[in-house]
C-alpha cells in the first residue's frame, strides 16, 4: 500500500519501511538498546496505567488545541504517545549541520528577495516565482529588519527514509508552532519515567524559553533603549494555538498581548498596562502577516495594531518573524530550496528535498495526473495538511475530484512521490507497534548564530499504516531523544 | 502589567466567588423548602432575586418552581450567572491571564471547570443535590487554597483579592437586600416558628450558623444577625470585612504603584460612610435605604477601579 519510485525506478513495498528501533531488517539499532533492555522488564499493564495518567496531565494542564471548521469549537487534546523517539548524537551532529545551513540560506535568501533580487538577476529563480506570488509582500522591500535577521523562528520538518536517509519536507518559516508540545512531553516523561532519564543520557530542550528570549532580545530595533522588551502577540483565547502562545510569554516572563493591548504612540508600539502606555521593543507575533495592521494589509482585521508596519519600518519595533517570510516557506518555492541553499552558502545542501513535480508546468501536470496514484498532492499555499491528496490511500472518487482541481488550478499545486516515511514503535494495546513520524526542529536566528534544539517535535499518525501525522488530522506526539554522543 | 491582564484576574476571582455565593443561596432555599410546606415559590423569587438572576427567569419561565429555579441558577447556559456559566467565565478569565497565574492556581481552575461541567452536565436530582452544592463550594475553596500558597502577594495578588471581596460585598449586601424585611423590629414577629427560619436561612446563605453562634449562642436575633453580617469585622462576609480587605489591597497597589487615583478616595469613603455607624444607627438611619445605598457605592466603587487601572480601551 505505500509505494515509493527508488532512484532507479523500481518499487519498494512497505516490508522496506524503516523503522528506527529495528531498522530495515529487524537488528536493534544502539539508540535503543538501553530502552529495550528497560521496556523488557516492564509491566505492560503498568505502561498502560502510565498511558492514561499521561493523558489526564495534559488535561488538566489544559494542553489543548482547537479545531477549526467544526461547529463547536471544542478543545481537544493532541494524542500523546509515551514512548520516546530516539536518535542518536552523531546523527543529530549531521542533521543540526544541514538545518543550520537551510536556515542560514533561508535568511540570505529574503533579504535578497526583498533588496537587489541577486538570484533573479543571475537566471537560478524565475522572475514570476516572486512577482506572481502571494506570499511575496512589497511592503517589505528595502525594509531592514533589525539585526537582519527575518526569521527568528523556524521549523523544519523532516522525515526519515533510511539509516541515512533524511528529506526536508516542508520550511516553516512564518510561526511555526508545536514547541510547547515538545517542552510539555519532555515534562511529562521526567514526571513517569524518571528511571529511563538515568539509564540514557538524553540532550535536554528545556532551556528553549530562555534560548528564544535572549535570541528575540538581540534583534531589538534601533530605537530600543535599555533592556529591550519582549512581548508575545496571540489572536486570543480562541485561537487553536493558544495554549502555545500563553506557554511560551509565561516561560518567557513576558507580556502575552492581543491587538486590543496596544496602540502606536509617539511613534512606538505601546502596551495598555495598569499603568499607562509602556513601549514594546520586540513583538513575537502569533498573528499572521495579512492580519497584523489593518492600515496596511487587510483592513477589516480587528486582530493587529493599526500603524505598526510605519513604526517597524522607522526602527521602532521588531517584529518576529518579520512580515513576508512566508515567501521562503511556499511549496512552489520550495522545490528551489536546493538551488537557493547552493546560491546563498556557495555549497551543496546538505539536506535533501523531496523530489518535487512543479504543476504549473504543462508536460509535468500530465505525468502527475497520469501517475496521480503514486503521488501526493498539496496545494501551494495550504498548511495543517488541509486539502492534500494521498495517491496511494485515496478512493477512486477522491482521485477524479482531484483530478478535476488539478486541470483547473495546475499552478497552485505541487506533486511529490509517496515516501516510505520511518516508522517509530507506539504502545498499543497489543504491545508495541510501528507507526509513521515526522520530526520538526526548532531553531532560532540572532545575529548571535543559529541555535537548534537538539530534537524537535515528533509528529505519529496513529493509525496504522497512516501518513498523516497532522494533529488537525489525527496525529499525535512523542518524546523527542537526542542522545549525547 | 497588562491592563487587560488585571481585568482579567479582578473578574476570574468575581465569577469564582459568584459561583459559591449562588451554591449558597441554592442550599439556604432547598433547606427553607424542606422545613416549610406553604409559600415555597415566593421563598425561591426571593433566591432569583437575591442572586438578581430573577429577571432573566422571568423571561424563561411563566412560573417560580424549585426544579426551574435550581436548574436555572446552577446550569442554565441562558443565564450569565449559572454556576455553569460563571465557571465557564472564571476558566475563560485564567486562560486570559494565564501567564500571571501559577501552574497550581491554573490546573485548579481547570479542574474545577472540567469537574463541574461533568456534574452539571444533566438536570441535577434532588438527590444529587447536596453533593453537587458541596462540590461546588469545595472547587472554589480549592482554587482559593491553590492561590494562597503559591501566588507571590504582588499586583496580581491585590487584583485577583478586589475582584473577590467587591463580589462577596455586593453578595452579602443582596441577601441583606431581599431579607431585609424579616430583619426589621416588630413587635409581631419576635421569635415565630416563621421568622426563625428566615432568620437562620440568611445566615445559612452566608455560611454563618456557626460562626453566629459562637459568638451570640443559640438564640437568633434580627438585630444581631444585622450587626454580624455588616459590622463585624471577624466575619469574613461580612460587608466591613469586606470594606476592609478591598481598602487594603488597594492600598498595596498605591504602596506598588506609587500612585494614588480616584478609586482610593472612593473605597475609604465607603468604609467612612458605611462602616463607622451602630446598628442601631443604621436601623434608624432604615435597613433598606442603607443597603441600597451600599450596594450603589460598590458598584461605582468596581466601575472607577475597572476605569483607573484600565481594564479596559
Amino acid at each position: 500500500m505505500e509505494q515509493t519510485q527508488s532512484q532507479d525506478g523500481q518499487s519498494q513495498s512497505q516490508r522496506q519501511t524503516f523503522d528506527e528501533m529495528w531498522g530495515h531488517t529487524q537488528d536493534l539499532r544502539s539508540p535503543y538498546a538501553r530502552f529495550h533492555d528497560w521496556f523488557q522488564d516492564e509491566d505492560p499493564a503498568r505502561l498502560q496505567k502510565k498511558q492514561r495518567e499521561a493523558e489526564e496531565v495534559f488535561r488538566l494542564t489544559g494542553i489543548t488545541f482547537n479545531v477549526y471548521g467544526r461547529a463547536e469549537a471544542a478543545e481537544r487534546l493532541i494524542p500523546f504517545d509515551i514512548i520516546p523517539r530516539i536518535i542518536a548524537g552523531r546523527e543529530w551532529s549531521k542533521l543540526a549541520r544541514g538545518i543550520e545551513q537551510r536556515v542560514r540560506a533561508i535568511n540570505a535568501f529574503l533579504y535578497d528577495i526583498y533588496h537587489r533580487q541577486e538570484i533573479i538577476r543571475a537566471g537560478r529563480l524565475p522572475a514570476e516565482m516572486i512577482a506572481k506570488n502571494e506570499a511575496f509582500l512589497p511592503q517589505m522591500i528595502g525594509v531592514e529588519p533589525p539585526g537582519g535577521v527575518y526569521t527568528h523562528i523556524v521549523g523544519i520538518d523532516l522525515v526519515r527514509t533510511g539509516d541515512d536517509d533524511f528529506f526536508v519536507l516542508e520550511d516553516n518559516a512564518r510561526t511555526p508552532s508545536g514547541v510547547s508540545y515538545m517542552l510539555e512531553n519532555r515534562e511529562t516523561m521526567l514526571q513517569m519515567f524518571p528511571e529511563l532519564f538515568s539509564k540514557n543520557r538524553v540532550q535536554p530542550v528545556s532551556n528553549y524559553p530562555k534560548m528564544l528570549r535572549r535570541s528575540l532580545a538581540a534583534c531589538a530595533p534601533p530605537q530600543c533603549t535599555g533592556i529591550p522588551v519582549v512581548a508575545v502577540l496571540t489572536p486570543g483565547i480562541y485561537n487553536s494555538a493558544y495554549y502555545e502562545h500563553s506557554f511560551l510569554a509565561d516561560k518567557m516572563g513576558v507580556e502575552l498581548v492581543e491587538g486590543h493591548d496596544l496602540r502606536v504612540i509617539d511613534g512606538r508600539v505601546a502596551m495598555r498596562t495598569t499603568q499607562g502606555y509602556k513601549a514594546i521593543d520586540v513583538l513575537y507575533r502569533r498573528v499572521d502577516d495579512e492580519y497584523l495592521d489593518p492600515l496596511n494589509f487587510n483592513p477589516d482585521s480587528a486582530l493587529g495594531i493599526p500603524g505598526i508596519m510605519d513604526v517597524y519600518r522607522a526602527g521602532g519595533i521588531t517584529i518576529a518573524n518579520a512580515p513576508g517570510t512566508g515567501i521562503a516557506d511556499d511549496k512552489a518555492i520550495y522545490s528551489y530550496m536546493p538551488d537557493i541553499v547552493e546560491f546563498y552558502t556557495g555549497e551543496k545542501a546538505i539536506l535533501q528535498n523531496v523530489p518535487t513535480h512543479r504543476c504549473s508546468d504543462p508536460k509535468t501536470l500530465q505525468y502527475v495526473l497520469d501517475n496521480l496514484k503514486e503521488l501526493v498532492v498539496k496545494e501551494v499555499h495550504g498548511s495543517g495538511g488541509y486539502g492534500m491528496l494521498i495517491g496511494p490511500t485515496s478512493s477512486k472518487r477522491e482521485l477524479s475530484e482531484f483530478r478535476a482541481k488539478l486541470q483547473s488550478r495546475p499552478a497552485n499545486y505541487i506533486a511529490q512521490p509517496t515516501l516510505a516515511l520511518s516508522t517509530v514503535p507506539i504502545l498499543t494495546k497489543a504491545g508495541l507497534a510501528p507507526r509513521h513520524v515526522d520530526l520538526r526542529p526548532f531553531v532560532l536566528v540572532s545575529p548571535n548564530g543559529i541555535e537548534i534544539t537538539p530534537g524537535g517535535l515528533t509528529r505519529v499518525a496513529l493509525k496504522k499504516g497512516s501518513l498523516v501525522v497532522n494533529s488537525s488530522q489525527g496525529g499525535g506526539t512523542k518524546d523527542t531523544w537526542v542522545l549525547e554522543e | 502589567m497588562l491592563g487587560k491582564t488585571a481585568g482579567g484576574l479582578y473578574w476570574m476571582f468575581r465569577y469564582l466567588e459568584r459561583s459559591e455565593n449562588t451554591a449558597r443561596l441554592v442550599e439556604a432555599g432547598q433547606r427553607i423548602a424542606l422545613t416549610r410546606s406553604s409559600s415555597a415559590e415566593d421563598e425561591w423569587l426571593s433566591i432569583l432575586q437575591t442572586a438578581a438572576v430573577d429577571v432573566g427567569y422571568m423571561e424563561k419561565y411563566e412560573e417560580v418552581t424549585k426544579e426551574q429555579a435550581i436548574d436555572w441558577m446552577l446550569r442554565d447556559k441562558d443565564n450569565p450567572s449559572s454556576v455553569l456559566s460563571v465557571v465557564g467565565a472564571a476558566r475563560d478569565n485564567a486562560r486570559l491571564v494565564r501567564t500571571a497565574l501559577t501552574r497550581e492556581v491554573w490546573e485548579s481552575v481547570n479542574q474545577c471547570w472540567m469537574v463541574l461541567k461533568e456534574a452539571l452536565a444533566r438536570k441535577v436530582s434532588e438527590r444529587d443535590l447536596p453533593e453537587v452544592l458541596s462540590l461546588i463550594r469545595q472547587r472554589a475553596a480549592f482554587v482559593r487554597g491553590a492561590m494562597h500558597g503559591t501566588m507571590l502577594r504582588n499586583d496580581i495578588y491585590d487584583f485577583a483579592r478586589i475582584g473577590t471581596f467587591i463580589e462577596r460585598a455586593d453578595n452579602t449586601a443582596r441577601i441583606l437586600d431581599t431579607k431585609y424585611y424579616v430583619l426589621l423590629p416588630s413587635a409581631f414577629s419576635v421569635g415565630s416558628a416563621v421568622d426563625n427560619v428566615q432568620w437562620e436561612s440568611i445566615l445559612r446563605s452566608v455560611s454563618a450558623e456557626g460562626g453566629f453562634r459562637m459568638v451570640y449562642g443559640q438564640d437568633v436575633k434580627p438585630r444581631e444577625i444585622a450587626q454580624f453580617l455588616i459590622l463585624d469585622k471577624r466575619m469574613p462576609r461580612s460587608l466591613a470585612f469586606c470594606c476592609d480587605k478591598i481598602r487594603d489591597n488597594l492600598g498595596y497597589l498605591v504602596a506598588d504603584y506609587a500612585d494614588r487615583l480616584p478609586c482610593h478616595d472612593m473605597a475609604d469613603q465607603l468604609g467612612l460612610n458605611y462602616m463607622s455607624h451602630t446598628v442601631d444607627e443604621i436601623f434608624d438611619h432604615g435597613l433598606h435605604e442603607f443597603i441600597q445605598d451600599f450596594l450603589t457605592a460598590t458598584g461605582s466603587l468596581g466601575r472607577q477601579i475597572e476605569i483607573d487601572y484600565r481594564f479596559t480601551v
